[in-house]
């Protein structure tokens, strides 16, 4: 199937007008509640440096506490996999499932999992896995992808929701009532908590110095599941290691206030050793990772927490949608992230950002996304990825600028045209049209004016 | 070679020259004149509530408000032979757990959170599974910011530990906050006053 590219795809998004608002508004409120959050702090910017320095250092000495999570957190009991590549991260996790011949499986968040396509897997051997966060629930029943790496479901109004509860939890018809629908929710996620055998959860930050990890959530999700079932799988990239405990004071401040504005998340849980009787599995996975950490322009972007405030404040993504980005890890950090899991088909996304630079300065680990952007950009061209009617239009801008004879004429051109002939600009073909009126043309050019009034 | 040397291989080629782990000065940090206060504010705002009591008497005495048709647990000081049963419970007979009371270690009063540890929820699905969460917490044990918690405690004394900052909670709908998502709907910390100890 021909994935659409995110320019294509985002106009079928902004499409709808209203709900496009909606989307851009909504995600700009949690922005400001991250600036609210950020603005009490008076060493936030002191402790986005701490941060960006402690994970500089991690992944400068990434291999050493890897080896040395993997020999603590094997002494604590927990079963330790590692994965090349999402495929055999699937297929792990698919083994301990198949080894317990487990069929009540329920898993939380996890970003990896998605990256990996795990449910996607585990549904071809037979096995279907239920997701508990309320966001990834909704997306789920309606077999969509989520669209945001915080509020899975924001594409989607509350309608949507009930409609999709209706057709699938019995829920009344035309009642859109959050708190309702929640409650139905809860009711029919309860269930298949108890029933539970086997927990998936994902893995915000690993301890290198005492092998545990840390599992961050609001709705207790994660936790009802872990604590329930018999078997627990934690999935993990390389890139969640962190070297001690104390580090987490400086990332559990940072994470809840930049992804929703909260001070901290309701729940943040720290796994050590299974409860007696219980087996716990971590699988810790690569897939593209070490690759990233050799590229000294890109290896930065294994710092990113995965709090998605760069999401939020991004002109591009608010106003395109998560599903436009068509990879598990939208917005701004997944446009640099996933060229390296894929570069040609994940070509067009450097391309989706204004280079505004807004992110890099939301982010708590000080990653440069904007100029990352930039760099990925000239990657792309030279491994020949770039779409063709930019290449063509690139081209013709190099040999335009780079003859004053032609960039002249080309000015008095465009300007004429403006004047006189302005319907040749101002219909469909022009793509600078879309959603915008072209400018009224000025009169004459700065070189022209330069001539008349030189003396 | 395996995944797991492949990896660490990969690892080790392709990681950046050693750059120094930062010193955190603790002089940087926000300072409170009440921490207290300040946890009691952060808690309403994150949809918990405070109440003051002046011994675990009075927090004891409390208890018996509650409905004694429902189901209660009450995990604060019980004997040996109580743990023993608390912890062989499945969630299959939890799944009726209405009101759990529960001793925090410590508060953190940046953020309302509480570190409940293994040791005091006896069972680990406990704080998670009950409708109504109770935390008696003293007023001595505030501590400013998460910098300050992480110096508090060990946090692999036990097999497992949470810091729990109000109820469970959802804005998955819309952006519209809706308590009580999968955890507890409510969650009401008792404070032991620092002055009547």
């Amino acid at each position: 199937m021909k994935v659409q590219d995110h320019a294509q795809a985002a106009a079928q998004f902004i499409k709808d007008e209203e709900r496009t608002d909606w989307h851009d508004e909504t995600l700009w409120f949690v922005r400001k509640k991250r600036d609210l959050a950020a603005h009490g702090i008076p060493e936030w910017e002191q402790l986005r440096e701490w941060a960006s320095q402690i994970k500089d250092h991690t992944l400068s000495n990434l291999s050493h506490y890897l080896e040395s999570f993997e020999q603590k957190a094997t002494a604590n009991g927990i079963r330790v996999h590692w994965a090349a590549d999402g495929e055999e991260h699937n297929r792990i996790v698919h083994q301990i499932i198949a080894d317990h011949d487990l069929k009540r499986i329920v898993k939380s968040k996890s970003m990896l999992t998605e990256e990996c396509h795990l449910n996607e897997y585990l549904i071809q051997k037979g096995i279907s896995v239920v997701d508990t966060d309320l966001g990834e629930r909704i997306v789920q029943l309606r077999k969509e992808a989520p669209s945001h790496i915080v509020l899975p479901a924001i594409h989607l109004k509350k309608q949507d929701v009930s409609d999709t509860f209706h057709d699938f939890l019995d829920t009344e018809k035309g009642n859109n009532d959050p708190q309702y629908l929640t409650e139905a929710a809860r009711q029919h996620l309860r269930d298949y908590f108890i029933a539970s055998e086997l927990a998936i959860t994902g893995v915000n930050f690993a301890i290198a110095e005492t092998g545990g990890f840390v599992v961050c959530t609001n709705e207790g999700n994660a936790d009802m599941g872990a604590h329930t079932a018999n078997v627990h799988i934690a999935c993990m990239g390389i890139e969640k290691i962190i070297p001690k405990a104390e580090h987490l004071g400086v990332f559990l401040r940072l994470l809840a206030r930049s992804a929703t504005g909260q001070p901290v998340t309701t729940y943040s849980s720290h796994f050590h050793r299974p409860r007696e009787g219980q087996e716990m599995h971590l699988v810790i996975v690569d897939n593209g990772r070490t690759r990233q950490l050799g590229r000294a322009d890109f290896r930065n972007s294994l710092k990113c927490i995965r709090c998605a405030a760069c999401f939020n404040t991004c002109p591009v993504y608010r106003r395109s949608g998560g599903h436009s980005y068509h990879t598990a890890v939208a917005g701004p950090i997944g446009s640099i992230l996933n060229p390296n899991l894929d570069m040609k088909a994940n070509a067009d996304l450097p391309f989706a950002s204004t280079l505004c630079g807004s992110c890099s300065n939301v982010c708590p680990v000080k990653i440069d996304i904007h100029e990352q952007l930039y760099k990925w950009r000239q990657v792309i061209v030279q491994a020949g990825y770039a779409p063709v009617s930019k290449k063509l239009g690139m081209e013709g801008m190099a040999a335009v600028l780079s003859s004053p004879a032609l960039y002249h004429f080309s000015g008095k051109m465009g300007r004429t045209t403006l004047k006189y002939a302005p319907f040749l600009v101002n219909n469909g073909f022009n793509p600078w049209y879309k959603q915008r009126d072209m400018p009224a043309p000025p009169a004459e050019s700065f070189g022209e004016w330069y001539q008349k009034n030189r003396s | 070679m395996n995944s797991r040397d492949r990896i660490l291989q990969a690892t080790a080629e392709n990681q950046p020259a050693q750059r120094d782990l930062p010193v955190i000065d603790f002089e940087r940090l926000i300072r409170y004149d009440e921490p207290a206060v300040v946890f009691e504010q952060v808690l309403t705002k994150i949809g918990g509530q405070l109440v003051r009591v002046k011994n675990l008497e009075e927090v004891k005495n409390r208890f018996g408000e509650e409905d004694q048709e429902k189901f209660c647990v009450d995990v604060i000081d019980c004997t040996e032979e109580d743990r023993l049963k608390i912890k062989a419970w499945k969630a299959t007979d939890l799944a009726l757990l209405h009101t759990l009371y529960i001793k925090g270690s410590f508060g953190v009063a940046e953020n309302s959170a509480v570190w409940v540890d293994e040791l005091a929820m006896v069972n680990r699905l406990l704080p998670f599974i009950c409708e109504h969460l109770f935390i008696v917490l003293e007023e001595k044990e505030i501590v400013p910011t998460m910098h300050h918690a992480y110096q508090k405690t060990d946090v692999n004394r036990t097999g497992f530990g949470s810091f729990i900052a109000g109820p469970s909670k959802t804005a998955d709908i819309e952006q519209s906050l809706v308590i009580g998502a999968h955890g507890p709907r409510s969650l009401t910390i008792y404070l032991i006053e620092k002055d009547s100890l």
